[in-house]
């Protein structure tokens, strides 16, 4: 049942350095690859591509193939009301059945607000939140 | 395993020292008596044969170098009338023009016996076949080993380098049970056997490999006994030296270089300052028995570290440790000789990272700044920043405790790195003096 809610994203590794998001992005453009949202970690030198992508297996193959370096990582995606207060609702669920966030980001578009995040115990999480009445993307939109 | 010549093999620390004096005082006498041009050169540095009183003397001696071997060429070094000669070799002049080496009756004796006794080292001899598969010709490696066995009773099949299907038929045909060649070509070998249906642990009688003429790792030595399933024994020599050769023993634990036909030293390739046993340092040799021409003080180039301690085979002979880099591949970083090996070495021990890297080196104000770029494995790519920087420090950490001097480590995409051997592209030195 919780798995059919925890979404694959696609992590890549990338240089910081110019041109690198637009290796990247051309890569799934030219795979027909659409990107719903993401972001970027940055360290030194270096950082760390995360998106959720419409077909994550082909994004990863496609990418894998041109050499990059990239990963799966377990995600979910709940949705937000999207008004004052809407991020406090969520992140009280997590804070207070003691679920910790990893990362997280979030956009805001058309079908609502949805945030994204890696957490430590993701099917804990994904339980705690329909418990309370959360809403949370399907992992079936990510083929 | 029984040695060749137990005397000499076995000899007492002390009696071995004496009598490597007693060579070098002959060798300094009859070199300044013949070479013209060591003769010059110790002049140079105010020094006779006189001056040579002990052991430890012989670091007044005057260095010599590839260069004079180039600058002399054919034939300016030598001593020897033409008469006393034997024979010739030549390096491929690849880096600069070709050395000729020659050889008296006496020199292709010593040769042999350094052979004979390293290769009785590794439990060769009588009832032994021996596949040479060193080139033969004017490169050293196949003549050389091809004495050396002779002498030691084996069977030796001279198949030199090429045509590996016929070598491994001949391999089963004649019963081969040793093999000399480059690492290399050893493992080329055991995929050409595959895919003729061979397997070289099951179908041939092979079980020593003498092993060099290239760098070769120890994780390349495991890969080679595991899969071929024989014993493999790192052979030490070069045309230059154009004599005695040097193989591990039995222990598998640094070459015995015979101390009553090679003095060695382990100089700071910086100042040629002697280093104590253990030190890492460029290699210098002494060819005691030598005729043909002088080979003293040679500085071969080659950076290794002196093993004086007893070896558990009982012979006395101290060791060399697997050659470690090219001097000409040293960097110096804040003072600190650093060889692009050792950081090869340390990225091996680290799984987090691929074998592949690059070193930087810059200076900022009057510091020296390294940087060695890795490219992160596949197993160890973890989305987390701080995983990611973990493995940095992990790196970081290892490179300084190795190289005794602190290094950046950045992080790189895969496929971004040089993959050719070659020096080149590996080290980027942005300092401009």
């Amino acid at each position: 049942m919780e798995k059919s809610y925890i979404i694959k994203q696609i992590s890549i590794f990338s240089e910081n350095r110019p041109g690198r998001l637009a290796a990247i992005a051309g890569a799934l453009r030219d795979a027909k690859i659409n990107i719903f949202a993401f972001s970027i970690a940055e360290a030194n030198g270096f950082g760390v591509v995360r998106a959720l992508v419409d077909r994550p297996e082909d994004a990863h193959r496609t990418l894998t193939d041109l050499g990059f370096r990239v990963s799966f990582t377990e995600v979910i995606g709940i949705k937000m009301r999207d008004e004052p207060g809407g991020l406090s609702d969520i992140a009280s669920i997590l804070g207070d059945t003691g679920i910790n966030i990893e990362y997280a980001y979030a956009y805001s578009g058309k079908g609502g607000a949805i945030l994204i995040v890696r957490v430590d115990q993701v099917e804990g999480a994904v339980r705690q939140i329909l418990d309370r009445g959360g809403e949370l993307l399907k992992a079936s939109l990510f083929r | 395993m029984g040695c060749w010549n137990p005397k000499v093999e076995g000899m007492p620390p002390e009696e071995l020292r004496k009598a490597q004096y007693t060579l070098a005082k002959a060798l300094i006498t009859r070199v300044y008596e013949r070479s013209e041009f060591y003769r010059q050169r110790m002049k140079e540095q105010g020094i006779r044969p006189d001056d040579i009183r002990s052991l430890d003397d012989i670091q007044k001696l005057p260095f010599m170098y590839k260069q004079d071997l180039r600058d002399n060429y054919p034939d300016g070094l030598f001593y020897a009338s033409k008469d006393e000669l034997v024979r010739y070799h030549v390096s491929s002049g690849t880096t600069g023009k070709p050395t000729v080496v020659g050889y008296t009756r006496n020199d292709i004796e010593t040769w042999s016996e350094s052979l004979a006794r390293a290769f009785a080292s590794c439990g060769l001899g009588r009832g032994d076949v021996l596949q040479v598969s060193y080139g033969y010709g004017l490169f050293t490696g196949g003549l050389g080993a091809h004495y050396g066995a002779e002498r030691v009773g084996a069977t030796v099949l001279p198949t030199s380098v090429g045509n590996t299907e016929r070598q491994i038929e001949l391999m089963q045909d004649l019963h081969t049970t040793a093999i000399a060649c480059t690492p290399s070509y050893l493992l080329h070998m055991g995929e050409v056997a595959e895919r003729m249906g061979v397997s070289i642990r099951d179908d041939t009688d092979l079980r020593v490999g003498i092993l060099g003429a290239e760098p070769w790792s120890e994780q390349m030595r495991n890969r080679i006994e595991n899969w071929l399933g024989i014993r493999a024994y790192d052979i030490y020599g070069t045309s230059e030296l154009s004599g005695p050769m040097f193989t591990e023993c039995s222990e598998q634990q640094g070459i015995h270089i015979w101390s009553d036909l090679a003095l060695t030293e382990i100089v700071d390739p910086e100042t040629g300052e002697v280093l104590p046993p253990g030190e890492r340092g460029e290699l210098v040799v002494t060819i005691l028995q030598k005729e043909a021409f002088p080979v003293i003080r040679y500085r071969v180039g080659d950076i290794t570290v002196m093993d004086e301690s007893p070896c558990a085979c009982g012979r006395t002979h101290p060791r060399i440790r697997r050659i470690q880099g090219r001097v000409d591949d040293m960097l110096i970083v804040r003072g600190i000789n650093v060889f692009p090996s050792q950081v090869e070495h340390a990225l091996l021990e680290i799984p987090e990272v691929g074998r592949h890297f690059q070193i930087v080196v810059d200076r900022k104000g009057a510091l020296d700044t390294m940087l060695v770029r890795v490219e992160v494995s596949e197993e160890a790519f973890s989305d987390k920043i701080t995983d990611l920087m973990m493995i940095r420090k992990t790196v970081e950490h290892r490179l300084r405790s190795t190289l005794n001097v602190g290094a950046g480590v950045e992080l790189v995409e895969p496929g971004s790195l040089p993959r050719f051997e070659g020096k080149s592209k590996k080290v980027v030195d942005r300092r401009s003096l």
